[in-house]
């Protein structure tokens, strides 16, 4: 068993799109979902979304999901993160990597988060299937 | 006219302009005007990471926009100016500088003083004043976030 401190999560995202996803992950995981706590950009000011993030980011190990790759969501999570060994920022935050977050972490941000892209992206894809042989989004697998 | 958009939001580049004014307008450049942001590098990275290849941000201070503002407006490419706060567009309005546009207000959020004129605008007596001098400009001044909802007229965020 690891001894390592197990990593902590933050979704961060436009109007109530945060707290969905966690309520959805609570349903699906239980109390793994405690892992997780939702920030929404609603109504903030930029200063105070920052203020909103450093107050539930804590100490240890952290990945921070963001719905877009820009935006006011975005550019929190990345100052927040900066210059940060133990924090990381995923955006294009999904039901499939934030369930596989909350089951494993205990492993090291450099082995999770690639494993979280990984399953976040393997989540999306189509059916019926586009391109049976090519890009597995639209092969349906 | 060159720049389709002059905008007052706190958020600067965030998705409401990126996604909803950005299907409107669909931008080739943004311009953020921002004495502090114009100073630090790090700052700008952080706001232009995840944009698309095609889409140019320039940053620029206030005196250096408005030497840059009639060159902005010549230049054919669709661009998009941002500023953070109404003393920022007040000081590019300066003089007649803004002459005939339109100045969106488009997120002022809450902060102590300020009071809800709107879910997104938040106004103190200094944050009025100042959109009455930027009117004052030959400019108006209306409030919208986005582009479908509807645009409020600078009298009715002056209403007491």
């Amino acid at each position: 068993m690891s001894e390592q401190t197990p990593v902590r999560g933050i979704v961060v995202a436009h109007g109530e799109l945060a707290m969905g996803l966690v309520h959805a992950v609570r349903r699906i995981a239980g109390d793994a979902a405690d892992a997780l706590v939702a920030v929404s950009n609603e109504g903030c000011s930029p200063q105070k979304l920052s203020e909103d993030l450093a107050a539930v980011a804590g100490t240890g190990p952290l990945v921070v999901f963001v719905d877009l790759p820009t935006g006011s969501c975005a550019v929190a999570a990345r100052k927040l993160c900066q210059n940060q060994e133990q924090r990381a920022v995923i955006f294009g935050a999904n039901l499939p990597l934030l369930l596989d977050f909350v089951f494993h972490r205990d492993l090291s941000l450099q082995e999770l988060v690639p494993r979280l892209l990984a399953r976040g992206r393997a989540g999306i894809c189509c059916s019926p299937a586009t391109d049976p042989h090519g890009d597995p989004a639209l092969s349906g697998r | 006219m060159a720049i389709l958009l002059y905008r007052v939001d706190e958020r600067l580049i965030h998705g409401q302009v990126l996604v909803s004014w950005g299907a409107k307008f669909q931008p080739q450049r943004i311009i953020v005007v921002d004495d502090q942001l114009a100073t630090s590098t790090w700052e700008q990275e952080l706001y232009a990471l995840g944009l698309p290849e095609d889409l140019e941000v320039t940053f620029a201070n206030v005196a250096d926009a408005r030497v840059r503002l009639p060159q902005w407006r010549a230049d054919a490419r669709r661009s998009l100016l941002l500023v953070r706060d109404l003393e920022t567009m007040r000081g590019l309005a300066r003089g007649g500088a803004l002459s005939g546009e339109r100045v969106n207000i488009g997120g002022i959020h809450y902060a102590a003083g300020r009071e809800r004129v709107l879910p997104y605008v938040f106004l103190s007596a200094a944050d009025r004043a100042m959109l009455e001098q930027i009117a004052a400009e030959n400019v108006a001044v209306v409030a919208q976030d986005l582009p479908g909802s509807k645009a409020v007229a600078l009298a009715d965020l002056l209403r007491p």
